[in-house]
């Protein structure tokens, strides 16, 4: 079953939730590498777009719900997060393009696009300890299901548990990106809020499409 | 917008606060160029706004270009997707400059107020970097110990040529005076130094931090860097106009 304009929907209301709720958890992991903020501007531009929803024109489709994110992230968002995420939601509604319904492989052509919007602005490596380190995971993870015939919300549910394990991993990881990475053998030990951020959109993308399919 | 004829800077900062000031700062050299302040979020936090930075680059746009100095690593992020929004032949004239925000935007603005083509604001706020300006340009070994002559003329042991000359300005060679004699220098292809620093350089020039009764030596190993070490030797001696 392919997702349509209400998972789109429904997902952003979900995203903002669950942003909501890890607030401070994002905020405190930031505060040890970083500067503390990324749990508050993820609030605040999640927060933005809710609004912005009711406003959707009819026939609207899930590419423009993303491309809504987009702006309103960049718009909203004071931290590194808002070029990053806005970038990664452009480039997404770009390769959703005008489909009213996206299936497997569309999803994982999604979040392709999305991953390489990201790498493209921030320039991190996989390894680096950013939100890259859940994306790359997610992407292959993403593809390899869609190529062995898993519908969208299978596609998503493999993204995000490979997310949840990138975010993971990036605990013993040296930062060698962004503000983390004047802490330099001190960012070790710790999360990466970007790369946890990441996993908790993927995870609520997996979520609002299985109780859409009733599972 | 943006000051006629003249390129416009935009300085992106994650607090509002600095980039005001380097307004302010920059300003008093640059009175005439389009200064322009992109710091914090909209709504006064430490941060960087889209749509501030937007905003700004519009604002310093005089159809000549602008330069976008910034901050940390999410201003630059921040200017990047900024730029990405921009009709393309606006994007064409806007560049963002990896520079040490203050001292490249001080530096960015003296070029900028005196007409300089886009390359060579950048190239100033580049300057700020520490690194030779353009690439390639292997930074001459400084003149040799000299012969100290009794007009205050040295004729260097190899080659090149140097003179010395004291200070008669009464702040020393602050900034405006400073911004005089890198300007002369720029017009000389010749590489001359100011006691050891590139006369090129407005920072280098600034760093040094010399004040009045300082005794300066211009130099150039260069075979024809003769002219450039006179002319900058009589704009110093002439106490820069000022007296």
């Amino acid at each position: 079953m392919g997702l349509d304009i209400t998972w789109a929907v429904d997902w952003v209301r979900r995203s903002a939730d669950v942003i909501a709720e890890h607030r401070v958890e994002l905020i405190t992991l930031d505060r040890e590498i970083g500067d503390g903020d990324h749990g508050e501007n993820m609030d605040r531009g999640f927060q933005a777009v809710l609004p912005k929803l009711d406003d959707l024109p009819a026939g609207s489709t899930p590419g423009d719900v993303l491309k809504l994110v987009a702006t309103t992230l960049i718009s909203t968002v004071g931290g590194a997060a808002g070029p990053l995420y806005g970038t990664a939601y452009l480039k997404g509604a770009v390769a959703a393009g005008g489909s009213v319904s996206l299936d497997g492989p569309a999803i994982a052509k999604i979040l392709e696009a999305a991953r390489d919007g990201v790498v493209t602005r921030g320039k991190a490596e996989p390894g680096d300890k950013t939100m890259i380190d859940a994306w790359t995971p997610a992407v292959d993870a993403a593809a390899q299901a869609a190529t062995s015939g898993a519908d969208a919300a299978g596609v998503l549910d493999a993204a995000a548990a490979a997310a949840e394990a990138g975010a993971v991993a990036t605990e013993p990881l040296v930062a060698r990106k962004g503000r983390a990475s004047y802490l330099g053998e001190r960012s070790a030990g710790h999360r990466d809020p970007g790369a946890e951020s990441s996993a908790l959109l993927l995870r609520a993308a997996a979520d609002v499409a299985n109780a859409a399919a009733g599972v | 917008m943006g000051a006629p004829g003249k390129v416009g800077l935009v300085f992106v900062s994650h607090s509002a606060d600095i980039a005001r000031g380097l307004v302010a700062l920059a300003g008093q050299m640059a009175p005439t160029a389009a200064l322009v302040a992109a710091g914090g979020t909209d709504d006064g936090r430490i941060g960087t706004s889209f749509d501030l930075v937007s905003a700004g680059i519009a604002e310093a746009d005089s159809g000549t270009g602008v330069v976008v100095l910034c901050d940390l690593g999410s201003a630059i992020l921040t200017a990047e997707t900024a730029l990405d929004f921009l009709d393309d032949d606006t994007r064409a004239r806007v560049r963002i400059v990896d520079a040490p925000l203050v001292e490249g935007g001080v530096a960015a603005a003296v070029a900028a107020e005196s007409g300089d083509p886009i390359d060579e604001v950048v190239a100033a706020a580049e300057s700020a970097r520490g690194e030779p300006t353009s690439p390639g340009a292997v930074p001459a070994p400084e003149a040799g110990r000299a012969e100290r002559a009794p007009d205050g003329v040295r004729v260097a042991a190899a080659s090149g040529h140097s003179r010395t000359v004291t200070l008669v300005n009464s702040d020393g060679l602050h900034a405006r005076p400073a911004a005089e004699l890198v300007k002369l220098a720029a017009t000389f292809s010749q590489r001359v130094t100011v006691n050891g620093a590139d006369a090129k350089s407005l920072l280098g020039i600034m760093s040094l931090g010399l004040t009045k009764g300082a005794e300066v030596e211009i130099a150039s190993n260069d075979p024809d860097g003769a002219t450039a070490v006179d002319a900058i030797a009589e704009l110093a001696a002439s106490g820069f106009g000022e007296s």
